[in-house]
């Protein structure tokens, strides 16, 4: 069968830097090709190539694409215009910033059906409605009158494939369409995908980092690493033995659910792209490298329904399943922190005079306690509330009501100096966290001199400590925190939060903006230093497969309150409450999921400004039942200390 | 040798106060690897090095001008000596001739006739012509040598400067050579195509093209008044020159005084919120809903009653006409702040829900400490923008208000004065445009080189550009 897309030799270049370098691979009509890989690989400059809409300063140096009996880059920009929406559309990963915020869904549907289709007027109308109805929007017509801002995340991105169907395109290319929503939510969203494909049999090119996408959504995958393709193949040979060495390590790098011994990490990081490429390009990090890779780039070599670049192909070792380690157990402590009825409340003020009109419970009476020396996640969708305690527990939001413990001592304004020492912060995007004007060696010593920890001539020496600490070089406290990568400055800011000794560490998920392989260097980072430091944490994470890794116990919380609690083997493996089964149960998974399907839950997280009566959960819950709509149901504990907060569980036992 | 008494006028004072922090601004910036590097990339453009060199000559200008003193009277006694009462400057010293070569009244530009026709003794009759001018073309003895005799002076001068500029590019070249350790013809050839790490071809050319430019004036100058004489017959080029100061110190000055209120009140707005930020905000919405000119008419006006009422505390007229540009540097400064301020409010409004701010409130860190060493340092590229954008406005501000009798004092040499004398004779047949022509060309000059170099520092500081071409 001749195939839909079919790319050769692609060579894409910003000056003289080669960002992809060689690419050839094809897409079939009704198949999902998946192009996987870290960030800074050159997947999405693959796919922006494709679609001729390079960035300033990009090219296409050579190489082919043909898409059926077009050849892409040969066209002139004025029928490059017909193909780009009409035979191939693309998807992006920020819905927000691809849908014009002033224009209303409805028009933007009906402007690509315009010039894809000439409907116009009424036509138009319907069939916009008829796309939104596809992709699965709840009450089209009235959201065609709507802003994209008066959407949610999952409908926003909705809104996107629909006005990318609209020129009933072959190929569907999908950049990471699903990394910036919640689980739940992506689920819905790789649901209609998966259904679109089969229905109008396009072909659909899949950018994603995320393993368990692939293994979901795929049915070929390729693997890129610095410009290059290295391994591509049929989804089952390739989950089943990934053959290139760093396929191998992308899967041992992530965390397995009940697995408490330490990640594989791959050392080092993707080379610049700008020096000079001699051998294999993944040969400074691969642990198999020979003399040959260093002097010779592999050639494809052919394994049954795989193709790999490696010069050892097929000679690797097999790859060993790793015993599951057993979470170490500590002997229970007296609890560090104990937190009981946490409110946090915004004002709305509306008016000339600033009248309160309302509230946004972001944080609603929630009570929790963490001993020293483990872990409690602290897990929900965005929005639930979840960063807000975290704040609040550091008292960067004020609380407005509650009761805060530490270390014995009731925390209230006037002893926040004491809680500064005993908590600290990591925060979600290392780049945004540290001050890029101020050395990393002023970074460190900024708490410090703050609190007065320490006599003020020993602290250069504790730099130096705290640096060695967290794996950094001791020069590095000289640098600035641009010369570092992602990881590297995760790094730079738990040291910063280690730097005044907390006993207490709140990471507000610290793993999120980082790939796979860094994000393996940093959980085991945080994990030993719990174990030599005897430190405790609350891990605010959207990310269940990193809750398993590092967790003692879980929390779930939904909108502003927890509803469900209990040791983490307990919630992830056993979970009780019905958000939490769908929570559990939409995360991808690698193998074959055996057990129940996955759970779908309806519509999106209503808004802490007007929760809904009753359980707050009961709109989106399969067993919501009267009562549910009207009372907010009570602990029912369930032993071990997993307690669950919903009716129909309580009513079971 | 006559002695001289210093004299420092208080913009003298706040000028070279100005000098000396730039100067330490230098130092700092020099060290700190983060604030070096865009301006690595200023030095990088050609267009804005050009028009560095172009600023540079009218700083120097201005600068050798704020250089104040009076001199001794010859005929004063040695042991208590007593000093003119006319205020000079260093500027003044080195052109001297321009200055004292005053003709009765106007006279076209290179002209050796007088503009007015006069009765002149001539050959024992008086007849009405226009007499010869007691300086300019005084040297020639007929009218149909002018033209040669300008030429050569042209041509002289400029190969004076020419030579002039070919020593200092053998300097250079023979510096750069040892210093690069290349052969000289290596060094020239990458000179040449341009492959320098700076734009080392306009350099030389705008340096060479601006000693040349100088070398035909001052040849000029000598003979003639090259721009022509104003209404009591003082030369134009020499009030061109001495205008340049005035317009250097209301465009820095006024920065001056702009910069701490609009940093003060913008970081504090944005960074503080709540109440504070609502005083500040109706604060800068009155000031910017009152006409600025009104409030510059105001207070021009006050100080001018001060002035007159005390004229003791200002014993020369230098010092009279100094304090109302200073008024004026000060009104100005105060009437527009609100622009920066309202652009530091919305980055400290961004900057400060920044996770590195928070992290640093989690350590307890005082609120100065954070906006010292997180907000202000993040945002300082904004203000040098705004420095540079700046200036340019206020000196074309300061023609327009000078224009329209609220500006400098009108004893003050300035390009607003020199527009306003204008005026009236342009109504005249036939017109004398020479004083509006020259005040044009000199401020045209002024702001475009600042114009250009403010967009060479614009785009270097953009982190959008990311530092592209």
């Amino acid at each position: 069968m001749k195939p839909l897309l079919e790319v050769r030799d692609l060579v894409t270049g910003f000056g003289r830097v080669r960002v992809v370098d060689g690419v050839s691979f094809q897409v079939a009509a009704g198949e999902t090709y998946a192009l996987l890989g870290e960030s800074g690989c050159g997947k999405s400059i693959t796919a922006l190539s494709l679609m001729r809409l390079l960035p300033d300063g990009g090219r296409v140096i050579s190489g082919s694409v043909r898409l059926g009996e077009t050849d892409v880059l040969a066209l002139p920009e004025r029928d490059m215009r017909r193909v780009r929406g009409g035979q191939m559309a693309m998807i992006f990963q920020e819905p927000m910033l691809a849908l014009n915020p002033v224009i209303k869904v409805g028009e933007q549907i009906g402007e690509a059906l315009a010039l894809h289709q000439n409907l116009a007027g009424q036509a138009a109308r319907d069939a916009a409605r008829g796309l939104l109805d596809a992709v699965g929007v709840p009450d089209a017509v009235r959201r065609l009158d709507t802003y994209p801002f008066e959407l949610s995340g999952g409908l926003r991105q909705r809104v996107m494939i629909a006005m990318a169907l609209a020129g009933r395109p072959q190929l569907l290319i999908a950049d990471e369409p699903t990394t910036a929503l919640d689980v739940t939510i992506q689920a819905q969203v790789l649901d209609v995908l998966r259904r679109l494909k089969a229905e109008q049999r396009m072909g659909m090119l899949l950018i994603t980092h995320d393993l368990g996408v692939v293994a979901e959504n795929a049915d070929r995958v390729g693997v890129m690493y610095a410009g290059e393709l290295v391994e591509e193949g049929v989804r089952n040979a390739f989950f089943a033995s990934p053959q290139h060495p760093y396929s191998r390590m992308l899967f041992e790098a992530l965390p397995r659910p009940g697995d408490g011994g330490r990640l594989v990490t791959i050392p080092g990081q993707v080379p610049p792209l700008d020096g000079p490429m001699r051998g294999c390009r993944f040969a400074p990090r691969c642990p198999f490298a020979v003399a040959r890779c260093r002097a010779e780039s592999p050639g494809w070599q052919v394994i049954d329904d795989q193709r790999v670049r490696c010069h050892l192909a097929g000679t690797l070792p097999a790859r060993s399943e790793r015993e599951l380690a057993a979470h170490s157990v500590k002997q229970a402590a007296p609890p560090l922190l104990q937190v009981d009825g946490l409110k946090v409340h915004f004002p709305i003020r509306r008016g000339l005079i600033q009248r309160t009109v309302g509230h946004v419970r972001a944080v609603d009476g929630v009570s929790l306690d963490i001993r020293a020396g483990r872990t409690l996640a602290l897990v929900g969708e965005s929005g639930c509330g979840k960063t807000t305690v975290g704040k609040a527990l550091l008292r960067l939001i004020e609380p407005t009501a509650g009761r805060i413990v530490l270390g014995g001592e009731t925390i209230t304004a006037k002893n926040v100096p004491f809680l500064r020492r005993q908590a600290q912060m990591v925060f979600q995007d290392p780049f945004s966290s540290l001050n890029p004007r101020m050395r990393v060696a002023d970074i460190l010593l900024e708490g410090m001199d703050a609190l007065g920890v320490g006599e003020a001539a020993d602290r250069r020496d504790a730099v130096v400590q705290l640096l060695r600490q967290v794996g950094l070089p001791d020069d590095a406290g000289g640098r600035y925190p641009h010369a570092f990568s992602g990881g590297q400055r995760q790094r730079i800011a738990i040291a910063r939060a280690l730097a005044v000794s907390p006993r207490l560490v709140i990471c507000d998920e610290p793993t999120s903006a980082l790939d796979v392989s860094v994000q393996a260097q940093i959980l085991n980072l945080l994990k030993d230093l719990q174990d030599s430091l005897g430190l405790a944490y609350l891990f605010i994470t959207h990310n269940l497969a990193v809750v398993d890794y590092l967790a003692h116990e879980v929390a779930v919380m939904y909108l502003g309150r927890i509803v469900e609690h209990g040791a983490a083997a307990d919630v992830l493996r056993a979970p009780r409450h019905p958000y939490t089964q769908a929570l559990v149960s939409a995360v991808p998974h690698i193998k074959a999921q055996t057990g129940p399907g996955i759970i779908r839950l309806a519509g999106d997280q209503p808004s802490p400004l007007n929760p809904p009566d009753g359980c707050h959960f009961n709109p989106r819950c399969p067993h919501a039942m009267e009562v549910c709509r009207q009372t907010y149901p009570e602990q029912t504990e369930l032993g071990g200390g997993h307690w669950v907060r919903c009716h129909w569980v309580a009513g079971q036992i | 040798m006559n002695s001289i008494q210093p004299v420092i006028l208080w913009t003298d004072a706040l000028i070279f106060a100005l000098l000396l922090a730039v100067l330490v601004l230098v130092w700092l910036i020099r060290r700190q690897e983060h604030l070096l590097a865009p301006w690595r990339v200023v030095a990088q453009r050609p267009m804005a090095m050009g028009a560095a060199l172009v600023l540079g000559a009218f700083v120097v200008i201005g600068l050798l001008d704020s250089l104040h003193y009076r001199a001794q009277l010859t005929d004063s006694p040695a042991d208590a000596p007593q000093y003119s009462v006319e205020v000079l400057s260093v500027f003044d010293a080195l052109t001297s001739e321009l200055r004292s070569r005053q003709e009765k009244t106007y006279s076209a530009p290179l002209a050796m006739q007088l503009y007015a026709k006069e009765f002149v003794e001539r050959d024992g009759a008086t007849v009405r012509d226009y007499p010869r001018l007691q300086y300019g073309g005084a040297h020639l003895q007929r009218a149909d040598e002018r033209l040669s005799d300008i030429t050569r002076r042209t041509l002289v001068g400029a190969t004076q400067g020419g030579l002039a500029s070919l020593l200092l590019f053998g300097l250079l070249a023979g510096w750069q050579v040892r210093r690069t350790r290349l052969a000289v013809g290596a060094w020239l050839a990458a000179w040449r195509q341009g492959s320098l790490n700076w734009p080392g071809r306009t350099v030389v050319l705008m340096v060479a093209l601006l000693l040349m430019l100088g070398g035909a004036l001052a040849q000029l100058a000598s003979g003639y008044h090259v721009f022509g004489t104003d209404k009591v017959g003082q030369d134009v080029l020499y009030i061109s020159l001495k205008s340049i100061r005035t317009g250097l110190v209301i465009g820095t000055l006024t920065t001056l005084v702009t910069l701490p209120l609009a940093i003060g009140f913008g970081i504090t707005a944005g960074y503080f919120r709540g109440w504070v930020d609502d005083i500040i905000q109706y604060l800068y919405t009155v000031l910017n809903s009152i006409p600025g000119v009104l409030l510059i008419a105001a207070a021009v006006l006050i100080v001018q009653v001060y002035i007159e009422s005390n004229p003791d505390i200002f014993d020369t007229a230098a010092a009279r006409a100094d304090i109302r540009l200073l008024a004026l540097c000060l009104i100005m400064g105060v009437t527009s702040w609100t622009g920066l301020a309202r652009l530091l409010r919305g980055e400290s409004l961004k900057l400060r829900t920044l996770d590195y701010v928070e992290a640093a409130r989690a350590f307890g860190v005082s609120n100065v400490r954070i906006i010292s060493r997180h907000i202000f340092p993040n945002l300082f590229h904004l203000v040098l923008i705004a420095i540079v954008l700046d200036f340019s406005g206020l000196v074309l501000a300061e023609a327009v208000l000078s224009y329209i009798g609220v500006g400098v004092d009108p004893a003050m040499y300035s390009w607003g004065n020199m527009i306003n004398g204008a005026r009236l004779e342009l109504a005249r047949e036939p017109v004398v445009w020479w004083q509006l022509g020259a005040a044009f060309a000199f401020m045209f000059t002024l702001v475009l080189a600042a114009n250009l170099f403010a967009d060479g520092v614009r785009d270097a500081f953009d982190p959008r550009l990311g530092g592209r071409r």
